[in-house]
């Protein structure tokens, strides 16, 4: 069966677009999730829409699963080939089909790397402003599939604020124009329902999104915390001010020890117990009238001391620091979990002390760095996955964690998505109607639901794959220790 | 059959929820989304075709229908975070009262739909229609968190959460937000606000029509922060000439500094309105669609603006017209026949420009639709998504029109 499907795709993409050996399927079990691994059944890299298209028809008409992907970078599973499925890997669509500065839109395939565009973008005062950590890797994709964020999303808004329309390939072939390039919706907002879908409503084959104007003028602050606390407190003062800076970060102590201890080292104070990065952009003068009013409230709220970068250097500096900090923590230990859930911003200062307390009753160490201008926090888990006993302390503290989230009023994913990693959580925050009316919206894109199957709602909401009589097993959860750490 | 109903409908909520209508039909006004849900899952299960009505200031009610639900009875300000600028707000809450409860905590939401203060937040969210403020703060599906609603077949589902990020599961308010009510009765919305600006100021220049859309599109160039850049047509704004309104929020330093962008050009001759007659501009702005019959608005790239508003002079007319050059939105209030609005929407089409109706009488919402044909491979989304919100349709909304609008 995989031999006949392996020949109907190779003569779609050529024997090149094709894995089907163990080997080379090996490199594609697992995206930035170290938890979870599942070998796809075949790997298939088409190169251009129409190779895509070719592909989804072949799939629908073998009613084989399958799952899209991009550069694999995902923290939630979300790219997991699970139950035997096909995986389209969508990273040879790479074009910038248009830029147009004075509309400021650009059209990209789904393969473009986040970045490339802010990159294209530049001669033209333009930038792509969702910037995710993994900016430099990602795919725009792979973006709109998780609606993803990044730490400029406080004042610019996270995917769904920048796209403003998809030609989308439905599993079953065919295809779909969602949203109008001026960005009202052209029916119901069916754009606002698809970003952030997780590859199981389709591809986005065409995806045109807003460009933002370069701001004229920028300052980064660093501040440097006693305690979390205080930083927590700042963060409070800060939004109730009526300031929205552009970034609003937070990184605790064991996590700008670990930074500083990396070829990443940005001058971060290794004694604090908390630093802030706070970005302003806009006209001149606000930004320089801003920057002062927030230099008093971090001092108020107990800032030891507040710095400005004096350069472009130093601020990208500052930011690499923090873009990199997962990539800092790989270093620690074979293994990383980079946690993502949200609470009510006011809460941070209890929700991080209980984090803590957590951390210390699995004897585990949680380091945080995350975008506390918007509660999006980001506990990371350092670990060895081959110890079987540490693996389980992980878990375990991992869901006391989203369960203090959600207690807290929070969410369990603020930007990375539910995937495979998040599936046994959706129960907290949502009720079995709500699920299954997800489902629901899930069957007029996909009714055979064989696009990215077993991810973001447990099985028995949708009695997907029901066809087989039983419920699959889920992804295995072998420990990957070359997946660790993106 | 009316009396039917109304016993039905007294017996499941109480004799004080339900009324006859002026029109002989019942009424029902659950004060819960329980209540709500409860009539859906009668009238699915009976047949009954139902009308939807909240404030009844916005969208006439005169559906065809077997009863009127309205969303009165959902009135309740559940609760406002100023420290975490948030708030879970029933639909039925009048946006005026929602705005002074909200700026009595020193929070605000950055809406200002056009229509009556008294207009209820499900009106505005329920038809997608936001005003000016979306320059600065965008369209209403930004400021809409998550909510609950209740299915035609009376199941109360819950959509996204309570905080400002959140990725968990489908995004089902955005199916809500602008839908028209054919994906369900919102009877709940949690609400992400803004802190109320240390300082508002509003200027106005006056002037021809193309000289301001010109000026608006070099203000946006040079990057001034504006909460709201409107262009008013004489009749909405209320003076002799077309006038380019422009309002600057924030703290007391940054408002100074982007005023004095904004005026150093003397292209045009900008003047400050005094503190009391901002609010009554705007609100004044917002009120003029009403003595238009229907109200429509279509998604207009900043470059296209002078180009459709020429359009619509040739085909309608243009008394009563605003846009927004930011966020590329035109609204147009008056009498059309479905005949010239066909037109319009099909020249529109072709310059892949949308027109979405957002009031009208019935007879032209049943014929003209609220949008009209969709495009490529969307009609049938569109037919699958309702049905699965809305199985053997019990809300009596026209999405598509006949003859596809």
């Amino acid at each position: 069966m995989s031999a006949r499907l392996a020949e109907l795709l190779a003569g779609i993409v050529g024997v090149r677009g094709l894995r089907r050996r163990p080997a080379e399927l090996r490199t594609f079990e697992a995206d930035g999730l170290p938890t979870h691994a599942a070998r796809p059944r075949l790997v298939v890299l088409p190169g251009t829409q129409a190779e895509v298209i070719a592909v989804v028809q072949a799939l629908h008409a073998a009613a084989a699963p399958w799952v899209a992907r991009g550069a694999g970078t995902g923290l939630s599973g979300g790219a997991l080939a699970q139950e035997d499925s096909v995986l389209v890997v969508l990273t040879r669509l790479n074009r910038i089909l248009a830029l147009d500065p004075a509309r400021r839109r650009a059209v990209v395939e789904p393969g473009v790397v986040n970045a490339q565009l802010s990159e294209a973008a530049l001669p033209h005062g333009l930038f792509y402003a969702p910037d995710p950590s993994s900016q430099s890797a990602c795919t725009l994709g792979g973006n709109v599939a998780e609606n993803a964020g990044g730490p400029h999303c406080l004042k610019y808004g996270v995917t769904t604020n920048h796209v403003v329309s998809l030609l989308v390939l439905l599993p079953d072939g065919t295809l779909a124009r969602l949203g109008s390039p001026q960005g009202e919706a052209w029916g119901p907002d069916l754009v606002g329902l698809f970003v952030g879908s997780e590859g199981m409503f389709g591809i986005a084959l065409e995806i045109t999104l807003r460009l933002t104007p370069l701001p004229a003028a920028i300052r980064t602050l660093l501040a440097d915390f006693p305690t979390v606390r205080a930083a927590s407190e700042a963060v409070s003062a800060v939004i109730a001010a009526g300031i929205v800076p552009a970034a609003l970060e937070m990184m605790d102590q064991a996590c700008i020890r670990a930074v500083e201890a990396s070829i990443y080292a940005a001058g971060y104070p290794v004694d604090a117990g908390a630093i802030l990065l706070v970005e302003l952009d806009g006209g001149t003068a606000a930004v320089a009238g801003e920057s002062a009013a927030v230099e008093g409230l971090l001092r108020g709220a107990g800032a030891r001391g507040v710095r400005a970068a004096s350069s472009a250097e130093e601020r990208a500096r500052l930011w690499q620091g923090r873009k990199k900090a997962f990539g800092a923590m790989g270093r620690i230990a074979p293994d990383l979990v980079v946690q993502d859930a949200v609470v009510p911003r006011s809460a941070l200062p209890e929700i991080l002390e209980r984090i803590e307390g957590i951390a210390r009753a699995h004897r585990i160490t949680v380091a945080n760095v995350f975008h506390a201008g918007d509660g999006n926090l980001h506990p990371n888990i350092c670990y060895d996955g081959r110890d079987p006993d540490l693996a389980e302390r992980v878990r375990r503290a991992s869901r006391e964690i989203m369960a203090v989230c959600v207690e807290a009023g929070g969410s369990i994913t603020g930007e990375h998505g539910v995937g495979s990693d998040k599936l046994d959580y959706m129960p907290l925050i949502f009720d079995d109607p709500s699920l299954a009316a997800m489902c629901g919206v899930r069957r007029a894109f996909d009714p055979d639901q064989r696009a990215n199957p077993g991810k973001v709602i447990p099985m028995h909401y949708c009695r997907e794959w029901g066809r087989l009589g039983a419920a699959p097993a889920p992804a295995a959860s072998v420990p990957s220790p070359g997946a660790a750490a993106r | 059959m009316s009396d039917a109903i109304l016993m039905r409908l007294r017996h499941a909520l109480g004799e004080a929820a339900v009324e006859l209508a002026a029109n002989g039909q019942p009424r029902a006004t659950p004060d819960s989304s329980d209540g709500i849900a409860l009539v859906c899952g009668l009238a699915h299960e009976q047949g009954w075709r139902v009308r939807v009505e909240g404030q009844g200031t916005w969208m006439p009610g005169d559906a065809p229908a077997d009863l009127a639900l309205s969303t009165r009875g959902l009135a309740r300000i559940v609760d406002i975070a100023p420290a975490d600028l948030v708030a879970t707000v029933e639909a039925g809450v009048p946006l005026a009262l929602l705005q002074r409860e909200l700026d009595a905590r020193g929070a605000w939401l950055a809406l200002d739909p056009p229509g009556r203060p008294e207009r209820s937040l499900g009106s505005a969210v329920a038809t997608g229609t936001a005003g000016p403020l979306r320059h600065g703060f965008g369209g209403v599906r930004d400021h809409i968190l998550g909510g609950s609603i209740v299915t035609g077949d009376g199941r109360a589902i819950k959509a996204g959460g309570s905080v400002v990020k959140n990725v968990a599961g489908y995004d089902l308010t955005k199916l809500q937000v602008g839908g028209f009510g054919a994906f369900g009765v919102i009877t709940q919305l949690h609400l992400r606000l803004r802190a109320r600006p240390a300082e508002r100021v509003t200027l106005l220049a006056r002037g021809e029509r193309d000289l301001l859309s010109h000026q608006a599109r070099t203000l946006m160039e040079k990057g001034v922060a504006a909460a709201a850049l409107e262009l008013l047509s004489p009749a909405l704004a209320e003076l002799p000439e077309w006038v380019l309104a422009l309002e600057i929020a924030g703290t007391g330093a940054a408002v100074a500094a982007e005023v004095e962008r904004t005026t150093e050009s003397a292209e045009v001759a900008w003047t400050a309105l005094p503190p009391g007659a901002a609010g009554a501009f705007w609100s004044a702005a917002a009120r003029g669609p009403e003595s238009g019959e229907l109200t429509f608005r279509l998604g207009v790239f900043p470059d296209g603006l002078d180009e459709m508003i020429d359009l619509l002079a040739e085909r309608l007319d243009t008394r009563l017209v605003s846009a927004g050059p930011g966020r590329g939105l035109l609204r147009w209030s008056g009498t059309a026949s479905l005949e010239a609005l066909r037109t319009l929407r099909r020249v529109a089409a072709e310059r892949e420009i949308p027109l979405t109706l957002e009031r009208a009488p019935w007879p032209l919402r049943h014929a003209f639709g609220h949008f009209g044909a969709y495009r490529e491979g969307v009609g049938r989304l569109v037919a699958k998504l309702r049905s699965s919100f809305d199985p053997d349709p019990t809300f009596a909304v026209a999405l598509e029109g006949t003859e596809h609008g």
